[in-house]
């Protein structure tokens, strides 16, 4: 019943997606965090973070971890399959008349609508996410830091992900030492 | 068969070495369609623009595409799942360390840093989108900014921030409500 459970939500957060994987995060936090409470900000941002270095889609990487944690190793293949259900379902649909599809005014207009709207929600999701990651002075410098270069620069994120670790580590052993 | 399950090893490689989301796969499908002759690199641009049309994460979309492609329905569901299996593998090992490791000071340590990096991330992916959406036509300062779309954000962040009842309501609505005023106004244009 659980694994159905897993299967409906995320296939639900897959056919909400609309953007790109970040702007899944938005769904995410309300359907997983706030109604099914399978996780928390905090964990989202952990698999957020972890999703960037290693190989694969984000989004998919974050149904694993969310499944795994909800129901063990079926859990996370059940909500990945969810998530990535509706892709193959609507593109398979519309793969015959995929061209006129996203020439069509109507869709053009729609989506140039949506990706404002897209903003909005990640800015709602940064703030969540930043009320439980950024505490003190050293994680208000690391966010800052990692954005102004993640923005401007071409670097990939991975070198980010694992500065950001390493700085986390030797802050945390220094803070213990000084104790 | 035989072509399902090279199918299946082409994604499968594809999403073994795609490091950092959906777009990463792109440079790796182009690959492939210059080695298997299965698709063009035209169709796969037009993709491109389809999945940022459609929901759902942009691998994952394209990778049903091509699939389809190549094989028909079959193909679909098998690329897709060719896409995903070293991620599920991958992730179910990291997660089984991270149930064991949890509580090591030096992991609890690297992600006391790893979540304002992760967070830094997701901002710095709004800003890119927002840089699409709010420049509008750089060769006047008149029209500069995108008025029209600045104006529907206002209107989204104070709703789904400030207005009581409105801003519980699921992200969803917003989002239908945006592609609403997107076709009414003529956001394309």
């Amino acid at each position: 019943m659980l694994l159905l459970e897993l299967f409906l939500t995320f296939a639900k957060v897959g056919v909400m997606t609309f953007g790109g994987g970040y702007a899944m995060l938005p769904i995410l936090q309300r359907e997983v965090v706030e109604n099914k409470k399978w996780a928390t900000d905090e964990e989202l941002a952990d698999y957020f973070a972890i999703g960037q270095c290693t190989p694969g889609v984000i989004a998919v990487n974050t149904a694993t971890f969310i499944g795994r944690k909800t129901a063990g190793v079926p859990g996370g293949i059940i909500a990945t399959l969810g998530v990535v259900f509706p892709s193959i379902v609507i593109i398979t649909a519309l793969a015959g008349v995929i061209q006129m599809f996203a020439e069509n005014p109507i869709i053009r207009n729609a989506f140039a609508g949506i990706r404002v709207c897209v903003c909005v929600l990640i800015l709602n999701s940064v703030i969540k996410l930043g009320k439980s990651s950024i505490k003190d002075m050293w994680t208000a410098g690391i966010f800052a830091i990692i954005l102004l270069l993640a923005f401007f620069t071409n670097l990939s994120p991975i070198i980010f992900v694992l500065l950001a670790g390493v700085c986390g580590v030797v802050l945390k052993s220094l803070e213990a030492k000084k104790k | 068969m035989m072509l399902l399950l090279q199918l299946f090893w082409e994604f499968f490689k594809t999403g073994l070495f795609a490091i950092g989301g959906g777009l990463a796969t792109l440079p790796f499908l182009y690959d492939l369609a210059d080695r298997t002759g299965w698709f063009t690199a035209q169709q796969l641009t037009d993709m491109i623009a389809v999945s940022e049309s459609t929901p759902g994460p942009i691998g994952v979309n394209t990778a049903s595409y091509v699939g389809f492609l190549t094989a028909g329905i079959p193909g679909s569901v098998i690329a897709t799942l060719g896409l995903v299996t070293p991620s599920i593998i991958i992730i179910l090992i990291i997660a089984r360390f991270l149930t064991a490791f949890g509580e090591n000071k030096y992991v609890k340590g690297a992600f006391y840093g790893l979540r304002p990096a992760s967070t830094a991330l997701i901002a710095a992916a709004g800003l890119s989108v927002a840089q699409v959406v709010f420049i509008g036509d750089t060769s006047s300062v008149f029209t500069f900014l995108d008025w029209r779309a600045l104006i529907l954000a206002a209107v989204l962040l104070v709703c789904t921030r400030w207005v009581p009842k409105v801003k519980d309501l699921h992200p969803i609505v917003f989002i239908a409500f945006s592609a609403l005023v997107g076709i009414i106004f003529g956001f394309a244009a």
